[in-house]
C-alpha cells in the first residue's frame, strides 16, 4: 500500500462508477432545478484528471447556456501563475462543484503575473473577482543563493516579501478581490545535504524564510494561505516535484496530484464562503472503539493504551477531541441500546470522550438517515454542516443516498488510519480563527441546558427573564470583524437576504458614513453566546434606510432578540433622521425560518415577486417595538448609553 | 505486444484526449492533421499513453516524436 494514493486518489471520496460518462450526460439532462445538485452529486466521487476534465466542460457548458446552477454558489476566482495551469483549471472547477460552489477562473495567459497585478485595465483587475489566488511556485521569485551570507540572505528574502506585497497592494487599490497566497514548495535537491537547513542563504533556507514570513503577512493581512508547502511535504517532495513535466511544459507539479491540489483550493473558497462543516457525527461500535459494546460488553472492546487496535480507535478519539477544542460540535449517532451505549463513555477508564462532549447522543435502532436529521434539528443546524465517520459500508451508502447533504468518508478497514483519512478530507478547513469557534461547542451544550430548563420555568417570559440576558450592541470594527465575517458567510437560516462579503467589503461598511452597522452579543445566566447577530442598513435615499443584511444566530431563536435589535436600529434611524427602513425577504432553500420576520416585527409589505422574494417598509415614527427582559448595553456609538428595560 | 494491439489502445486514447471518436490512426498522422492538437494536448497524450501502458518516455524522446508511426515505435520498444 502506497501511504500517499490516500491523498494522490482522494480516497475519503467513493470510488467513481464506471458509468461515470453516462451518468454525466443524465445530470446535464436533469430539470432546470436539478442539474446543479446532480452536478454536484458526481462532483463527490473520486475523480481522476480525466473525469474532472469532462466534468468542467460539462459544468461550463450549462452555464454557458444560462442555465441555473442552484444551489451551487458562484465564485469568481482569478489565477496569477507563473507555471502551466491549463489542466489544474478545469480541475478547479469541476472539484469546486463538490464544495458546493459554481467556479468561474479567470486565467490570464501564461507568466504574466506582475502584468496583471501592476496594470488597472490587466483581465484580472477589470473583471472584478471574488478572490485572486497567487498561485506562484518558487521559480517565480528573485532568489540569489548566498550559502552563508546572512545579510544577503535577509535581503533576498524581505526581496520575495516586497514583491508579493506589490502583487497584493496592486489587486487590492483595482479590486475587491480576496487575496489568496499559496507558499513555496522547496525543491528535492539539497546543496550541502542536512546543512541546507540551518545554513542561511541556501535554497531551502531561503524558501523556509519566505513561508514563516508570508504567513505572517498573511495573517495581519486579512489574506488567506493556501498552505501547498504542507501538501507537498505531506504526499513527498520527490513525488510532487515533476523535472521532466517543469522542463517539457512548465507544469508547476506531478500531475498525479492535480485532483488533490484542486480539493485544497475548493475546500478553502468554501471556507471562505462560510461553507465548512460544523459537526462531526460519531458511530461508537467498531469506530470509536473496537468490537461490539452489546456484544463484548465493557471488558471486551478495544479502547486500552498497549492494545494496537485499541490505540487506533483512541486516536481517532483524540482528533474529535482536538476538533472539538476548535469549535467543531461532536455527536453520537449509533445502532444501539442507549443505556448500553451510554457506559464505555461514563464507566471506561480508558475512553478520552466523555458525555460531555457529545452534543447530542443518538443510540437507539432507527436508521440512520433519521437519527442525523433529529440531531440536525436538535442544534438548529444544515445537514450540510454535518460529518458522519462510520466503519460500516452499508450505513455509510444509506446515509449518501438518503442525505447527500451529508458528507461521509470512505474508511480503510484498518483502523489506524481513520484520524488519517477524516483530517485529509479536510471537512472543517477554516480560514480565520474566531474567538467564538474555540467556545462553541460549549454553546450547543448550554443550549441544551437552557431547552430543559424552558420546560420547567413555566410562561416563555418568566423562563426570558429568568435567563438574566445582557444584550450588547456596537457597531462593526476590527475587534469583531472576523466573526461579523464567519456569521455573514456562514448564517443560512435567520438570515434575510443571504448576501455574502468578503472581508474587504465588511471593512468598507465600516468605514462608509453611509452605511450604518451593528454586531450584536448576548449573554445570560448559563454563559456568553458571543456575538449572535449582525446587521448592515445603507442609506437608499435621503431618510430612508434599506436593510441590507439582517441576520442572526440561531443559537439565541425565541430570545426576542430581534426585537431588542429592531429598537436598537430605530433609535439609531431616529438619532439619523431617518424616517423610513426598508427590508427585503429573498427566500433560500434554507431561510423559510424567516419569511414573515418584518411581518412580525410590524413591517408593512410593500411587494412580492414570483421567487416569493418580499419588499417591506416600517415608519420609524410609529414603530415602538416592545422590549424583551434584558440589560441593553450600546456601545462604539456617537452617544454611548447604557439603560435597563424591563 | 505486436504493432496491431498498440494501434488499437492508441486509437481509444486519442479518441478519448481529442473527445473525437472520428480521428483514424495511421503512422503518417501529425499534430497538424488532427483539430485540438496543440502542445498542451500533446502532453495530455503523452501523460495518458504513459499511464495506460505503464511506461515512462525520456525528455528527448517526447520531443522528438513526430508522428504516430514514431510513438507506435517508442511504445513497441518499451513494452
Amino acid at each position: 500500500m502506497r501511504l500517499n494514493s490516500l491523498y494522490s486518489e482522494l480516497q475519503w471520496l467513493p470510488r467513481a462508477p464506471e458509468d461515470f460518462a453516462a451518468r454525466l450526460k443524465a445530470a446535464i439532462g436533469s430539470s432546470e432545478t436539478d442539474v446543479g445538485r446532480a452536478l454536484q452529486r458526481l462532483a463527490n466521487y473520486a475523480l481522476d484528471l480525466n473525469r474532472l476534465s469532462k466534468l468542467a466542460s460539462a459544468i461550463d457548458k450549462a452555464k454557458s447556456g444560462g442555465r441555473s446552477l442552484q444551489p451551487l454558489q458562484p465564485f469568481r476566482l482569478a489565477v496569477l501563475s507563473n507555471s502551466t495551469i491549463d489542466m489544474i483549471v478545469p480541475a478547479m472547477v469541476a472539484t469546486a462543484a463538490r464544495h458546493g460552489i459554481a467556479l468561474e477562473v479567470i486565467q490570464p495567459s501564461y507568466d504574466q503575473v506582475a502584468q496583471e497585478a501592476l496594470a488597472p485595465d490587466s483581465r484580472v483587475n477589470s473583471s472584478q473577482p471574488d478572490a485572486v489566488l497567487f498561485a506562484l511556485d518558487y521559480r517565480a521569485l528573485p532568489l540569489k543563493l548566498s550559502p552563508g551570507d546572512a545579510e544577503a540572505a535577509s535581503a533576498t528574502v524581505e526581496g520575495g516579501i516586497a514583491y508579493l506585497q506589490t502583487l497584493r497592494d496592486n489587486i487590492k487599490s483595482n479590486t475587491h478581490a480576496l487575496c489568496v497566497f499559496q507558499n513555496f514548495v522547496p525543491p528535492a535537491e539539497a546543496l550541502f545535504g542536512s546543512l541546507d537547513r540551518a545554513v542561511k542563504g541556501t535554497l531551502r533556507s531561503l524558501i523556509g524564510e519566505i513561508n514563516r514570513r508570508l504567513a505572517d503577512f498573511v495573517t495581519e493581512s486579512g489574506d488567506v494561505l493556501l498552505d501547498v508547502n504542507a501538501l507537498a511535504e505531506t504526499v513527498g517532495l520527490a513525488e510532487w516535484h515533476d523535472t521532466q513535466l517543469w522542463n517539457l511544459a512548465k507544469f508547476p507539479f506531478a500531475v498525479e496530484f492535480i485532483p488533490l491540489y484542486a480539493d485544497h483550493v475548493a475546500r478553502t473558497l468554501a471556507a471562505v464562503r462560510g461553507k465548512s462543516r460544523k459537526v462531526l457525527i460519531l458511530d461508537l461500535d467498531n469506530t470509536i472503539w473496537g468490537g461490539i459494546i452489546g456484544d463484548d460488553g465493557l471488558e471486551g472492546i478495544q479502547i486500552a493504551q498497549g492494545d494496537p487496535v485499541g490505540e487506533a480507535h483512541l486516536s481517532l478519539q483524540r482528533f474529535a477531541l482536538e476538533l472539538r477544542q476548535r469549535g467543531v460540535v461532536l455527536a453520537v449517532s449509533s445502532k444501539n441500546d442507549e443505556g448500553i451505549a451510554r457506559e464505555p463513555f461514563q464507566k471506561h477508564p480508558e475512553m478520552l470522550l466523555k458525555l460531555d462532549h457529545i452534543a447530542v447522543f443518538q443510540a437507539n435502532w432507527e436508521d440512520k438517515a433519521t437519527n442525523i436529521r433529529a440531531i440536525a434539528e436538535e442544534l438548529s443546524l444544515g445537514l450540510d454542516a454535518m460529518v458522519l465517520v462510520d466503519d460500516n459500508p452499508a450505513e455509510r451508502g444509506l446515509v449518501r443516498e438518503l442525505l447527500p447533504q451529508v458528507a461521509v468518508p470512505e474508511l480503510p478497514d484498518d483502523p489506524s488510519w481513520y484520524a488519517r483519512t477524516l483530517a485529509a478530507a479536510g471537512y472543517f478547513e477554516a480560514v480565520t480563527i474566531a474567538q467564538e469557534d474555540l467556545k462553541r461547542a460549549g454553546y450547543y451544550q448550554d443550549n441544551a441546558r437552557r431547552a430543559s430548563l424552558r420546560s420547567s420555568a413555566g410562561g416563555v417570559e418568566a423562563y426570558l427573564a429568568s435567563l438574566e440576558m445582557t444584550i450588547t450592541f456596537q457597531p462593526f470594527d476590527a475587534t469583531g470583524r472576523s466573526r461579523i465575517v464567519q456569521l455573514i458567510n456562514k448564517s443560512n437560516q435567520y438570515n434575510l437576504t443571504t448576501r455574502r462579503y468578503t472581508e474587504p467589503q465588511v471593512i468598507a461598511a465600516e468605514t462608509d458614513p453611509e452605511v450604518f452597522t451593528l454586531q450584536v452579543r448576548l449573554a445570560d445566566t448559563f454563559g456568553d453566546s458571543g456575538m449572535i447577530s449582525a446587521i448592515i442598513c445603507r442609506l437608499s435615499q435621503p431618510g430612508e434606510w434599506e436593510i441590507d443584511t439582517w441576520l442572526m444566530s440561531c443559537r439565541v431563536l425565541g430570545r426576542r432578540v430581534e426585537h431588542m435589535v429592531l429598537r436598537e436600529i430605530l433609535e439609531h434611524a431616529r438619532a439619523n433622521g431617518i424616517r423610513r427602513l426598508t427590508g427585503t425577504y429573498l427566500p433560500t432553500e434554507r431561510n423559510a425560518l424567516v419569511k414573515d420576520h418584518y411581518a412580525k416585527l410590524g413591517f408593512v409589505k410593500t411587494g412580492e415577486d414570483d421567487s416569493g422574494a418580499s419588499r417591506w417598509e416600517l415608519r420609524v415614527e410609529d414603530a415602538w417595538p416592545a422590549a424583551a427582559p434584558m440589560k441593553v448595553v450600546s456601545h462604539g456609538f456617537a452617544r454611548p448609553k447604557e439603560t435597563l428595560s424591563v | 505486444m505486436d504493432e496491431g494491439q498498440i494501434y488499437d489502445r492508441l486509437a481509444k486514447i486519442f479518441h478519448e484526449v481529442f473527445e473525437d471518436d472520428s480521428v483514424g490512426l495511421t503512422p503518417e498522422l501529425t499534430a497538424k492533421d488532427v483539430d485540438g492538437w496543440d502542445s498542451l494536448t500533446h502532453i495530455r497524450l503523452i501523460l495518458t499513453v504513459e499511464k495506460a501502458f505503464k511506461i515512462r518516455f525520456s525528455t528527448s524522446e517526447v520531443g522528438k516524436l513526430e508522428n504516430v508511426g514514431d510513438l507506435v515505435a517508442l511504445v513497441k520498444a518499451r513494452t
